[in-house]
């Protein structure tokens, strides 16, 4: 296939996944903020989503205060962002245009349907009822895209060059999550918090939709470091960094499988999934959860590199 | 301006066989169902992502074709004499431009004049004495056509560069089957659906003698923002093609390669949707960023099939279109079985003056003008743009031609004050392989939606129908 199909392909799955993302990010801060002032502690949980959006420097440059106005505005709608929900969905469109031939009628359906149905909002929504149902169908319009994708398309590289967007972005998204929170994610034998830190935790595990997926595997209440373990290391949680590279080595290998070819990207990849199968939480936290993340943040970034070096151009 | 011929009711408002049962069928239906299912067709367009973009309209990049739900019907023997017609011309055409690139026959023998030719911008001297595989040079061609009588078809243009609509006539046929399956049932209609597969048998057909059994076919497009990208990705669809960009294509050896993510892969037949300046920044264009550098070279070492090939603009430039029935005899030894539409060259003195005077009922067109830009309409054009036509005809009275205004056919359109007639014209597609001539029954009817307007193309306000071709 072309390169730049697989190109557009790649960055139409990262795109979607990325909305829905900023609207799981903006539904959690959105729920912790209105907590009374007592449960709700002093940092400030809008400045703590561009945070975690990654694009600090990006909304300082456009605005003065993190409030709910400025951050629901730059997050979800504004032009001057270009990682903003709207953004995400006009650079989808625009690369699912430039590769039809490679999608199937339910996908392009499902991105061009989304990207009519945004131009309903506006310029925003006139109230939070409405911001809520708005944050609720981004999520339904990435599930629906990814479904049709999944349920779709031939199982063959342009198949495989979208599932690496996608778990590329993932795995991202939680790395970053963790970075931003991880002052509240602590060791066992570290004492902890008040009612602040449980709603973070809380928030923490929303914004990956795994509030239930926790009670299920730990049977128990919210504990700080398993929330981390969960998040980072177990390999049932769809959105945890394990899973997410296991996913990775697999559709990398079957690429590899099919053109015959092994390649740096491959191997990255599974050095990132051996460490990650190896770890221990116990051991994260004794080296520092602060800079095990940054590291895999980094990682992973080298990862999309390679990925674009041996394939998309 | 004389009563236009309806193709439901003819001149004399006796209904005329092929539409009887479209006739009853108006009848039947109710205003509001037909209304609905209109809204319902404008839907399905706008989901399917049928698009096209309007130059020099900076707010809306995409807009929507409109659709009139009501078919175009032509009968079999109707439908015979057109696609006999159409053979016939396109292999005038093709022999025509390999002479105009090769022995100039026609030229010494004194038919078509030589500076047309070799003046005419589109000429491509790097075509002279150029082999093109299998001597064919327009694979694709979209042939407009009017009707003004029950029995007279005249050719209005030959698209032989880059023709679109192709899309639309598929995708029109696909939309009325979904909407009105009945109306379908009480007709026998002919097929269009096999376009794609004999598109590509056409391309396969004429790959390079150095390309492999199953050659590699794919369309060139200049990209999302042409205005015909839709057709272009849907066409790579269906034929099963990459879609390539320039950028994606690179000249080795003289071998055009496409960036592959297994490599480079070698490319037999272009199908390029993109004009003869862009193809080549080294050949044309230099500030060209949609070619591919070299590809000329690869082209003229015979190592790639480009349909349709460089240089055939000289076979469907306007002023070159009044001597087609000459080119047609020369050629063939037979009368044209379709007629061209009357046309006065203003490059010759007695035609300038004839029109000159008389611009008040004349079209008047530019030679190498398009999309029913930068034309005269006489009898609608007030005297300020007579006039100012009347200086641009005396400064430069070779790049006009003229022709009187034609009562185009009008077929029955559902408008805003119920079914009217409308004028309408049809692009059918006529390809040309090694094998054989390829044209499926029909084409792309274009129609007028303002009352009494005659100008149906898409940029200025024209609408499109199906096509029926009934079959015997």
């Amino acid at each position: 296939m072309l390169s730049r199909t697989a190109d557009n392909l790649y960055w139409l799955a990262r795109y979607v996944e990325r909305a829905e993302y900023l609207a799981r990010i903006l539904e959690a801060t959105q729920r912790l903020t209105a907590l009374p002032i007592a449960y709700g502690g002093s940092s400030n949980e809008w400045e703590s989503a561009v945070a975690t959006a990654g694009c600090t420097n990006a909304f300082f440059a456009h605005y003065g205060e993190a409030n709910e106005e400025n951050v629901t505005d730059f997050l979800a709608f504004s032009t001057a962002n270009p990682s903003s929900i709207r953004n995400c969905f006009e650079v989808a469109r625009t690369n699912a245009r430039a590769v039809r031939t490679a999608l199937t009628v339910e996908m392009w359906d499902a991105i061009n349907g989304a990207w009519l149905e945004l131009k309903r909002y506006g310029n925003g929504p006139t109230s939070r009822e409405e911001f809520m149902r708005f944050l609720r169908w981004v999520q339904e319009s990435s599930l629906r895209f990814d479904g049709s994708a999944y349920r779709t398309m031939l199982r063959n590289d342009a198949y495989w060059f979208s599932r690496l967007g996608l778990y590329s972005e993932r795995a991202d998204n939680t790395a970053r999550i963790l970075d931003v929170k991880y002052h509240v994610l602590l060791p066992e034998n570290e004492t902890v918090g008040g009612p602040l830190d449980y709603f973070q935790w809380s928030a923490i595990l929303r914004s990956v939709s795994a509030l239930t997926a926790y009670h299920w595997v730990y049977r128990e209440s919210l504990k700080p470091w398993l929330i981390a373990d969960l998040l980072m290391l177990n390999d049932q949680m769809p959105r945890s960094l394990a899973s997410c590279y296991e996913n990775l080595v697999r559709y990398l290998d079957n690429i590899a499988n099919a053109y015959g070819r092994q390649g740096a990207a491959q191997r990255q990849a599974r050095t990132i999934r051996t460490r990650l199968e190896n770890s221990r939480i116990e051991d994260v936290f004794q080296h520092g959860l602060h800079e095990f993340i940054g590291g895999f943040i980094a990682d992973n970034n080298r990862l999309g590199a390679a990925i674009t070096d041996q394939y998309l151009v | 301006m004389t009563v236009a011929f309806d193709e439901m009711t003819g001149s004399d408002g006796a209904l005329r066989s092929s539409y009887t049962e479209l006739k009853h069928w108006l009848g039947e239906i109710r205003p509001d169902v037909l209304d609905y299912r209109r809204r319902e067709a404008e839907l399905l367009f706008r989901r399917i992502g049928i698009t096209f973009a309007v130059y020099g309209e900076a707010d809306s990049t995409e807009r929507l074709i409109p659709f009139d739900v009501i078919p175009r019907i032509l009968s079999s023997a109707e439908w015979d004499t057109v696609r006999r017609g159409l053979e016939q011309r396109i292999k005038a055409i093709n022999a025509y431009v390999r002479d105009v690139y090769g022995r100039r026959e026609i030229l010494r023998a004194g038919v078509v004049p030589e500076d047309l030719v070799f003046q005419n911008p589109v000429f491509r001297p790097e075509m002279n004495g150029q082999k093109v595989p299998h001597d064919i040079y327009v694979h694709i061609a979209g042939i407009d056509i009017v009707r003004v009588d029950a029995d007279t078809f005249y050719v209005l243009e030959d698209n032989a560069r880059t023709p679109s609509g192709v899309s639309y006539m598929l995708e029109n046929r696909e939309i009325m089957l979904r909407l009105f399956p009945e109306l379908f049932s009480r007709h026998r209609v002919a097929p269009v659906e096999n376009y794609p597969d004999e598109l590509l048998a056409t391309l396969k057909s004429v790959a390079p003698a150095t390309a492999s059994s199953d050659p590699t076919v794919v369309l060139l497009t200049p990209g999302v923002f042409n205005s015909a990208y839709y057709e272009h990705s849907f066409l790579a669809d269906k034929l099963g093609v990459e879609l390539v960009e320039g950028r994606d294509l690179l000249v080795k050896g003289e071998v055009v390669y496409m960036r592959t993510t297994e490599g480079l892969k070698r490319v037999d037949v272009i199908y390029r949707r993109i004009d003869d300046d862009f193809l080549d920044p080294l050949a044309f264009r230099p500030d060209s960023a949609l070619g591919v550098p070299g590809i000329m070279s690869a082209y003229q070492a015979g190592q790639v099939t480009l349909a349709n090939a460089v240089g055939t603009g000289i076979a469907d430039d306007k002023a070159v279109y009044s001597y087609m029935p000459d080119i047609v005899k020369f050629y063939l030894g037979e009368e044209p079985i379709l007629k061209n539409v009357p046309t006065w060259r203003c490059r010759q003195e007695e035609h300038l003056s004839y029109v000159l005077d008389n611009l008040e009922e004349l079209v008047v067109k530019e030679v190498h003008g398009s999309g029913g830009y930068g034309m005269l309409i006489g009898p609608k054009a007030d005297k300020a743009t007579i006039a100012a036509f009347r200086s641009k005809l005396k400064s430069d009275p070779k790049n006009f031609i003229a022709q009187p205004t034609l009562a185009l056919s009008t077929c029955p359109t559902c408008v805003d004050e119920g079914v009217a007639p409308r004028h309408v014209d049809l692009r059918p597609f006529v390809l040309t392989g090694r094998d054989r001539i390829r044209i499926v029954p029909g084409g792309l009817t274009r129609v007028a939606l303002k009352k009494g307007s005659l100008v149906v193309n898409s940029s200025q306000g024209g609408g499109t129908k199906d096509t029926w071709v009934l079959d015997s």
